[in-house]
């Protein structure tokens, strides 16, 4: 298997409904990409695609297809990749494959999303089709349902009590809203900057214990990334970031998980994987973009990457030890809860920082200091689908 | 090979109050609801047997904001049940106030009653029972 890169890296702001079509923002988020790694749309020689809800959202299949002809990567195979809100890593994933087995030396993968123009009824609505249609769906499960479930299970798993895992939920969503209002390519830029665990604690509780400031925003948004061969690569930047390990797994629904819940199993055997492959392990991570769908979902996702101990990353948090300058910095770009989650977008959108940070150009008030080993997680569903990557600094 | 305990034939009996499942004849583990194979060992080696229907509650939720269609119904509290055979399944719960749903549930006995149905949408193929618990 041949080292792979990633060369370069774009996004579109990640936002509220607005008006352009899937294939629009990702054209702008694929053409930056390929600028920034000096990367034509001739020497593409695959598209990969992650994307969930284009055909709910604006009665459009194929995005992927149509995606590669509009920026000018003509008749190039171009694959879709569905696995809900991991569908963007599902393909910057499988483009690492492709180009680590040496078919291909340059692949521009990523995804997009309109999640945020279904509005609330249908996005509720598709985001739950991630759970099981037939035995989990009519009994009301929601998205929200379904971590507010592992909010509740983790507090009587682990004894904590259950007002004060929401205040350690809230110190959460208080860290990632801190960052995120200073990204510019965030939902919430200039938003809640100031929010404060009293202000979660008293919003309104959308699916009990997890109130509005536990939950993510719908959005809509686009990501891209150009992966080359590390020879190919050494042409192409000065800078180039290596995926040095990658893991992907699967599970059947929530209520087959049973064995391990509230420990998400796909994840601890992405993330072994991704380790495993790259040699590192969580004590070399500098910074990581994990998953926090909702607040709850970070607490699980850093304690299955083995960062904190389990039943203990709330307080974690509460130190300090997540935030930048902390013993691992935890989504300094304000995760899925401030910078937005446009689901399929939302993998690549987590490549692309921790990319910008191992590279130094994150935002600088965002800058976690000698970046040098970052992680992305990103969870399909409710662990039907985890994929784990491990980035490092190539220079 | 031929699937063992469909969905239509799990949901019929459902309907009628009866929780099917399938034990494994290879290394008895209850798998519930159906699958082609025991989710334990994999095995095709099953067996459609009737389970209880009693469990302890795991945890639990009371929704607020519903999908699509289904707005009515809120609040409405959702529990996943450990059944007494092994497998968990997920449903509503009454007697409970909605509102009033506190981890106090987690840990306590339930038995299942007769199902309730979601009617379907138009994107889900049809009813679906919904299994229905109640404390015991
Ligand atoms: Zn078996």
């Amino acid at each position: 298997m041949r080292k792979v890169a990633v060369v370069g890296v774009g996004e579109t702001k990640f936002s509220g409904p607005q008006t352009k079509t899937g294939v629009e923002l990702f054209a702008e988020a694929a053409t930056d990409a390929m600028k920034d790694g000096n990367v034509k749309a001739k020497d593409v020689q695959a598209l990969f695609v992650g994307n969930c809800l284009s055909d709910f959202a604006e009665g459009q299949g194929m995005v992927q297809a149509f995606a590669a002809e509009n920026i000018g990567c003509f008749n190039v195979p171009a694959n879709r990749y569905e696995g809900a809100c991991a569908s963007g890593s599902m393909a910057v994933r499988d483009a690492m494959m492709w180009v680590a087995s040496g078919a291909y030396d340059i692949v521009l993968a990523g995804g997009v999303e309109r999640a945020a123009t279904l509005g609330t009824p249908l996005a509720t609505r598709t985001f739950a089709m991630f759970s099981d249609a037939r035995y989990e769906f009519p009994a009301g499960i929601t998205f929200p349902g379904v971590f507010a479930m592992l909010a509740h299970l983790y507090a009587a798993t682990y004894k904590i009590p259950i007002d004060k895992l929401r205040e350690q939920m809230a110190a959460v969503s208080v860290q990632s809203c801190k960052y995120g209002a200073q990204n510019p390519k965030g939902q919430f830029f200039g938003k809640y900057g100031d929010l404060t665990v009293e202000k979660v604690l008293s919003s309104f509780m959308v699916a009990s214990p997890l109130t509005l400031h536990d939950c993510c925003p719908f959005s809509d948004g686009a990501a891209a990334v150009v992966l080359a061969s590390e020879d190919v690569a050494k042409k192409l930047t000065k800078k180039p970031v290596y995926i040095l390990g990658a893991g992907q797994a699967s599970s059947g629904p929530l209520i087959s998980q049973y064995d391990h819940l509230p420990k998400i199993y796909a994840r601890e055997l992405a993330s072994k994987q991704a380790y495993k492959q790259s040699g590192l392990s969580p004590k070399d991570i500098n910074l990581v973009e994990l998953h926090d769908c909702f607040s709850i979902a970070s607490l699980i996702a850093s304690e299955s990457m083995g960062l904190f101990d389990y039943g203990k990353s709330g307080a974690a948090w509460q130190k300090g030890e997540a935030a930048i300058g902390g013993r691992v910095a935890i989504n300094p770009s304000g995760g899925l809860k401030s910078k937005g989650h446009p689901i399929g977008a939302t993998g690549a959108g987590q490549v692309y920082e921790v990319t910008k940070q191992l590279r130094g150009e994150a935002i600088p008030a965002l800058q976690v200091p000698n970046a040098k080993t970052g992680m992305t997680d990103t969870l399909g569903g409710d662990g039907g689908t985890v994929v784990n990557m491990i980035l490092q600094r190539g220079w | 090979m031929e699937y063992k305990l469909t969905f239509k034939e799990y949901n019929e009996a459902m309907k009628t109050g009866k929780l099917l499942g399938l034990k494994c004849k290879d290394c008895g583990s209850i798998t519930a609801p159906p699958k082609m194979v025991c989710r334990k060992c994999g095995s095709e080696n099953l067996e459609i047997i009737q389970l209880k229907g009693t469990g302890q509650i795991t945890t639990f939720s009371t929704i607020n904001v519903a999908a699509e269609g289904r707005e009515a119904e809120c609040p409405y509290t959702i529990v996943m049940v450990k059944l007494e055979e092994g497998p968990w399944l997920l449903g509503n719960i009454t007697g409970v106030e909605p509102l009033k749903a506190s981890m106090d549930l987690v840990g306590k006995k339930v038995k299942m009653q007769q199902a309730t149905i979601f009617g379907g949408d138009k994107f889900s193929a049809g009813e679906s029972a919904r299994p229905l618990f109640a404390l015991v």
